[in-house]
């Protein structure tokens, strides 16, 4: 496919996935992401894969662990509540230093939740989310274009760095139908050495493991992986910063809610109010570099979420506190409107000017 | 002039393992391995260790191997045989991990009929953490975490684990077996050659339940547990075959 098509965001990433040599899907399904599975259950016998429905989330990921241990480019998607009972397996994952991609469509929580759009698994996300001292790579796409190019980059992304990448969306971002164009995938499947595919002519076996009962080795193993994960940082913080050289007001927000905040920020440029947006893409890791420059040049920070504020504090830190960072959200499936966060830029810019 | 009768299979890495004496862990280790040298697939094996006893069986058999989270080795082996139908997958795994926490995880692979070899390893107790009640658990049974012995009003009966899968229509074959004395041990190992020999010929899922002395949480001499798995838990676990797919039809 070389021409845009119209497809759904959680479609276009399962054919995103295809397209990247994606050979192997095991998922359950879950609202709002039950298209991928769908999807994969009838594109992979198409291309010679393999689609299994798990008999759980935590079945899914530990196959996924099994996959990509034993050497292929494998993937499992599910949304909020799914990808909790997934948290077991992406702690071995990490741990296990494994390739993958995970994708989560964002609904509603805590607990059952609901099933309309939410951002509120940002700490899941970023912090690790299992147990132990461990990232995984966070891709937040804003465009069912991006769902598609972030799919293809994470499974390079994962193979590069023996980790996983979770593709951090919404349900707004996988119902919705966008033109895509899904390119030929410029990745090349990597040699992994490492795989247990059986020794085959070897001369020692490979192990996948996670265990380390020497607390010195097992220090020693958290002491590779947090270089690793410097490495990450040092390599792959992704932004997009839209207006801010001159922004008084730079608002911060990602995946749909940047679409939404764009809207009222193109309102606010109209009537000549100094207004940007910095949009992070990596979520981990965390985009420092431009917030530390933008808050010399600002004078407050606006973060907008679906969620009741999470990626305020890693705003808050990246600044040092240095300026005021305002918040606004919504929770539970509601979404904010274009006017909703146009007022807040407003009632901010406005409070300073009284001043 | 002199021949070798008796050495450590290929299979078998040459390290000494951590099972307490009396154990059968050894044995069963040295049966699957020998099954592996036998049918000269060590070069296409892939295993997958369970948490419990077992839990440094990738130190011990010479071939690649994957460590699994707490009962989900048979997901796992899903994982590696369907990237690798032509491997000879196997897990292995004891009472708690297959049998608590990983019973949605067999039961499915078995129902799938996965085409894996499971080592089932049922000695009645939680070994690794110190002699905690196990779904295996006999009635009466003295624990760590069932001081007055096993009450069926307040943890139910055993689970029979091969019988249960056996009603299955997925499994290609079920046997439980014993390795308590030589005569028992050659029919263990007949069990495991023809589960591997089934994975290899794509019948399906195969499980074979072995049942084991835990000594040193039964609280007994290895002479005594022997006699404790004979007396007891024989009787409530019988050993046969279960399920036979190539029985079926004749």
């Amino acid at each position: 496919m070389s021409e845009k098509v119209l497809m759904k965001g959680n479609e276009a990433i399962a054919e995103a996935a295809v397209a990247a040599g994606c050979r192997h899907y095991f998922g359950y399904p879950i609202t709002p992401q039950t298209e991928i599975p769908e999807y994969m259950s009838k594109r992979m016998p198409q291309v010679g894969g393999v689609f299994l429905q798990a008999e759980s989330e935590i079945s899914a990921i530990n196959m996924v662990y099994g996959a990509a241990g034993a050497g292929a480019r494998v993937m499992t998607s599910s949304s909020s509540p799914g990808i909790s009972l997934k948290q077991e397996g992406i702690s071995y994952i990490a741990g296990a230093e494994l390739p993958c991609l995970i994708v989560n469509i964002m609904r509603g929580g805590p607990g059952l939740g609901g099933i309309q759009p939410a951002q509120g698994d940002y700490f899941q996300a970023t912090k690790g989310g299992g147990h132990g001292d461990y990232h995984n790579i966070v891709l937040a796409p804003n465009s069912v274009q991006e769902m598609v190019d972030f799919t293809m980059q994470g499974f390079d992304l994962a193979d590069k760095y023996r980790n996983p990448v979770m593709l951090l969306g919404d349900g707004v971002l996988g119902q919705m139908m966008e033109p895509v164009e899904i390119k030929e995938s410029s990745s090349t499947p990597i040699e992994k050495p490492w795989a247990a595919a059986g020794k085959r002519g070897r001369a020692k076996p490979n192990i996948i493991n996670s265990l380390f009962l020497k607390a010195n080795e097992l220090e020693n193993h958290n002491l590779h992986l947090q270089k690793k994960y410097a490495l990450i940082q040092e390599n792959e913080m992704r932004w997009e910063e839209i207006c801010t050289e001159d922004a008084e007001l730079i608002v911060v927000a990602y995946g749909i809610t940047a679409r939404i905040a764009q809207s009222a920020i193109d309102k606010a440029r109209e009537e000549g109010k100094k207004v940007g947006l910095l949009r992070p893409i990596s979520l981990w890791p965390f985009p420092q570099p431009p917030f530390a420059r933008l808050a010399k040049t600002a004078k407050a920070f606006l973060t907008v979420e679906l969620s009741a504020g999470q990626m305020i504090e890693d705003v808050r830190l990246a600044i040092r506190d240095t300026k005021p960072v305002h918040f606004y959200g919504r929770t539970g499936g509601m979404i904010m409107t274009p006017i909703e966060i146009y007022q807040e830029i407003t009632k901010i810019l406005t409070g300073k000017e009284g001043k | 002039m002199t021949e070798v009768l008796f050495s450590r299979p290929k299979a078998l890495l040459d390290v000494p393992t951590h099972y307490c004496p009396g154990c059968h862990h050894g044995i069963i280790h040295r049966l699957v391995a020998e099954v592996i040298d036998e049918l000269g697939i060590q070069e296409k094996t892939i295993g997958v260790a369970p948490v419990g006893c077992a839990v440094l069986a990738y130190d011990y058999f010479n071939c690649d191997m994957l460590e699994a989270a707490h009962g989900r080795a048979p997901a796992v082996a899903t994982g590696v045989k369907r990237v690798h139908p032509d491997a000879a997958v196997f897990t292995y795994q004891g009472d708690g991990d297959l049998a608590a926490i990983g019973c949605a995880e067999i039961v499915h692979a078995a129902a799938r009929s996965e085409k894996i070899v499971t080592i089932f390893v049922n000695n009645a107790i939680y070994g690794m953490t110190g002699g905690q009640m196990a779904p295996t658990t006999l009635v009466g049974q003295v624990t760590s975490t069932s001081p007055y012995g096993r009450k069926e009003e307040v943890a139910g009966m055993p689970i029979r684990v091969s019988e249960m899968l056996a009603t299955l229509d997925g499994p290609a074959f079920i046997a439980r077996v014993a390795v308590n004395n030589p005569a028992n041990m050659n029919k263990a190992k007949a069990a495991i050659k023809k589960a591997f020999e089934l994975q290899l010929s794509g019948q399906g899922f195969c499980l074979v339940e072995i049942l084991s002395t835990c000594p040193t949480n039964w609280g007994k001499t290895p002479v005594e547990a022997v006699k404790w798995l004979e007396e007891k838990m024989v009787p409530h676990y019988p050993l046969g075959v279960y399920k036979d797919v190539q029985e079926v039809g004749k």
